[in-house]
């Protein structure tokens, strides 16, 4: 078996070890773990895609962001939805404009072929220009394609890729491992450089075998404490030291509830930009009270949660 | 590098033992991963291989257990032998691991005991109740027996310092049975796991649900929660299907006429799809108390995975159960909806009026109601004439039974004039008998 060489990307100094890169996303505003950290080095070492999983708002596509930041590559964005099919993933002829141009070549063509002495020779001429209304400038790329044509390489998000249909999962496959897609009427395009691919999961259905077999799997929990603090302060940097672990303790004093929702990081860090604009300088009751809403999301997890705030202010204290 | 790899080997082994999958190629990935990283820091080989190997939250975290079981080598493994003062001297001609006992060299001993247990194949352990003949046949091959006769030449001989030397090899013979006893419970919690488990998983799927032990209850849910979802993967796919069109040529070449007849604008036939409407009546009375829990939780995950289900109980009266369902965790589910009609008498005749009432006008061709329930109806009027009519109504009647057929009929059952009314009438009563049916259910009676 052959291996793939690095990736071009991989000899960016900023991917020379995981410390290198704990260091360079916290400098881009991303507070890694050494798990994650190592995700990204095996992901530009080893050539292949990175499954972020984890629940909503706990920083999987922050993570593709910052890593295009880190590798000041360009961020080319994927969208995953159910119905979505590699016309609108990878490429589309342009129709109309196929049309367009048989339309107003209708004549030039008639005018070519009067020349011509019988039906074979006719042919013989379309055949030689028949071929160029399915050519380059007939395609219209979407975001997989222009991820592999991207010169000096791209990091490629393919979000919530569990909205997506099974039949396209199937479809990633071949651009996952080998990094390049078959275009029937044109050929195979590789990729020139290969992109640094994350794929995003919500876990809303199992992913395939296959899917998950080409890939590095990367499990995002929720953080604790100190590793959260810190991650407040790199977002909000002027949030006082002081409130900011005492409102993360709240926070995951929260998670330990059985809620629907427990707030996860992005909601942590909402809820402090909230407390620093109402000019909060510590928790009370009152005020969690007020501001709740930003942290959970569900009419019944604030219902459940209202009577029980004293006893969780005290409990993180 | 040699030695590590064979390591690695055996890591992925004891992985693969203890569910978490790894397929050659992730085998291989594995070992570039580790040439990518080296095997001198710990952590972060532990991160590398994680992030290769482990593909869910679940098996992240049984990675992480095995890792840890895997790589502690006894603390004993990379210790100095002891000061010269602390040995004993074995006498000539005495075994080898005799010589090591009174040395005291646990390194020696410990490298001595994992060479032995790879010769009697360790590794290989399946099941937790070969521990303990394992560890006795690994202390063989390190030379036990060899070990005892002098023992016993010992105690025989009778002098003194026989008799001393032989007490002290005693002592540590029992303190080696220790430490092979944990050697090998390490093993088998490394290599042995998963089949035990797979094995529980298997009798429980076959297991009458009417004599499931409450303290399976757990592993049970989690077997019916991975049935539900392999039910939803499928289903899914079904409906699917449905989406793919074809060229709509009349419509195109409507749309067209604007155009000169050049169609610019192309219509694709696209079918519109009928979701499956279900309907399920889940008898929670007191004859099929012991299967009700099962039938509830089995209807508890159907509704996480049908997207439009009426869910009903009933025992004497008919209630709808949708808002529990949807609301709460499964455990609370259950409770709540057996507090509320559980336990009661059973009244099929108006169960079937109160279904009539609430669903009646919604049943069309393309519902289908499945009855989970024994049909054992105290004598009261079964109201065959409404079963009529739901089955008239409905597109299929599904009647899944707990009870063998040969009771049916029988005292106060009145499953044979039902099943008449049904599209299909089966028994029910273990859990894979379950999940056969309702995957016919879904293939047979929803894809349209």
């Amino acid at each position: 078996m052959t291996l793939p060489a690095a990736s071009p990307a991989a000899s960016h100094p900023a991917l020379a070890s995981v410390d290198a890169i704990i260091a360079g996303l916290a400098g881009v505003g991303y507070i890694a773990s050494r798990r994650i950290a190592t995700a990204l080095f095996m992901a530009t070492h080893l050539q292949k895609p990175v499954l972020v999983e984890g629940v909503a708002g706990v920083g999987k596509t922050e993570l593709a962001l910052c890593a295009a930041a880190l590798l000041g590559l360009p961020l080319i964005r994927l969208q995953c939805y159910e119905g979505l099919d590699e016309s609108k993933a990878l490429y589309e002829w342009k129709y109309g404009k196929q049309l367009l141009y048989t339309q107003i070549l209708k004549d030039h063509m008639g005018a070519q072929l009067t020349g011509a002495p019988d039906m074979d020779t006719a042919m013989e001429r379309l055949h030689g220009t028949g071929d160029l209304f399915f050519s380059e400038p007939f395609l219209e790329p979407r975001p997989l394609l222009n991820a592999l044509r991207e010169p000096g390489g791209a990091v490629l998000l393919i979000d919530e890729i569990d909205k997506s249909d099974e039949a396209f999962e199937a479809f990633l496959l071949e651009m996952l491992s080998a990094f390049q897609v078959s275009i029937p009427e044109i050929g195979v395009i590789k990729a020139t450089t290969p992109p640094v691919v994350f794929l995003t999961s919500n876990n809303v259905r199992d992913l395939g075998d296959a899917l998950k077999r080409r890939c590095l799997h990367l499990h995002i929990p929720l953080p604790d404490q100190s590793l959260e603090e810190r991650i407040v302060a790199s977002r909000v940097p002027g949030i006082e030291a002081s409130l900011r672990s005492e409102l993360v303790r709240f926070v995951q004093a929260l998670r330990t509830l059985d809620l629907r929702k427990l707030p996860s990081i992005s909601e942590t860090v909402d809820w402090a930009r909230a407390l620093i604009l109402l000019h909060a300088s510590a928790l009370d009751g009152d005020l969690v009270r007020e501001t709740l809403n930003v942290l959970l999301k569900f009419e019944a997890d604030i219902v459940a949660v209202e009577p029980r705030i004293g006893e969780l202010l005290s409990h993180g204290a | 590098m040699e030695p590590m790899q064979r390591a690695l080997g055996d890591f992925l082994r004891a992985l693969r033992a203890n569910d978490v999958r790894v397929s050659p190629a992730e085998a291989i990935d594995a070992h570039r991963a580790a040439a990518e990283v080296g095997f001198s820091n710990r952590e972060l080989l532990k991160d590398a291989l994680c992030v290769t190997l482990a593909k869910s939250a679940e098996e992240v975290d049984r990675f992480d257990v095995c890792f840890d079981t895997f790589f502690a080598r006894p603390a004993t493994a990379g210790k100095p032998p002891p000061p010269p003062e602390d040995r004993l001297e074995a006498p000539d001609g005495a075994p080898r691991l005799a010589e090591q006992l009174l040395a005291g060299d646990q390194a020696a001993l410990t490298e001595a005991m994992e060479a032995a247990a790879a010769r009697v194949g360790a590794g290989d352990i399946r099941l937790t109740t070969q521990r303990n003949l394992l560890t006795r046949r690994m202390l063989d091959e390190m030379g036990l027996r060899d070990l005892e006769s002098m023992i016993q030449a010992l105690r025989a001989a009778g002098g003194p310092r026989d008799g001393a030397l032989a007490e002290a090899l005693s002592e540590r013979r029992t303190a080696l049975f220790a430490q092979g006893a944990a050697f090998m419970e390490r093993q088998s919690q490394l290599y042995a796991s998963e089949t035990g488990r797979r094995m529980r998983d298997a009798i429980l799927a076959q297991q009458r649900l009417t004599a499931v032990e409450p303290e399976d209850f757990k592993a049970m849910e989690s077997l019916v929660r991975r049935m539900a979802k392999r039910l939803a993967t499928r289903y899914a796919r079904k409906r699917h299907k449905a989406h793919e069109g074809k060229l709509d040529v009349r419509k195109t070449i409507r749309r067209s006429m604007g155009h000169g007849g050049i169609p610019f604008d192309i219509v694709w036939k696209t079918e519109t799809l009928h979701k499956p409407k279900i309907a399920v009546m889940c008898d929670v009375s007191r004859s099929v108390a012991a299967a009700a829990q099962f039938l509830l939780l089995f209807l508890y995950s159907l509704n996480e995975v049908v997207e439009r289900l009426d869910a009903f109980a009933f025992s004497d009266r008919l209630v709808s159960v949708n808002d529990v369902l949807d609301a709460e965790k499964v455990d609370e589910a259950i409770t709540l909806v057996l507090a509320r009609v559980g336990f009661r008498p059973t009244d099929y005749g108006r169960s079937l009026a109160d279904f009539m009432d609430a669903q009646g006008a919604k049943l069309d061709r393309r519902t289908t109601v499945i009855i989970l329930g024994d049909g054992r109806s105290n004598f009261a009027d079964p109201r065959l004439d409404l079963m009529r009519a739901i089955s008239e109504r409905a597109r299929s009647v599904i009647w899944l039974n707990p009870e063998p057929e040969t009771y049916w009929g029988q005292g106060d059952s009145k499953m044979d004039a039902y099943s008449r009314f049904c599209t299909v009438a089966k028994t029910c009563n273990t859990l894979s008998q379950l999940e056969r049916i309702i995957e016919d259910v879904l293939r047979t009676y929803m894809s349209h």
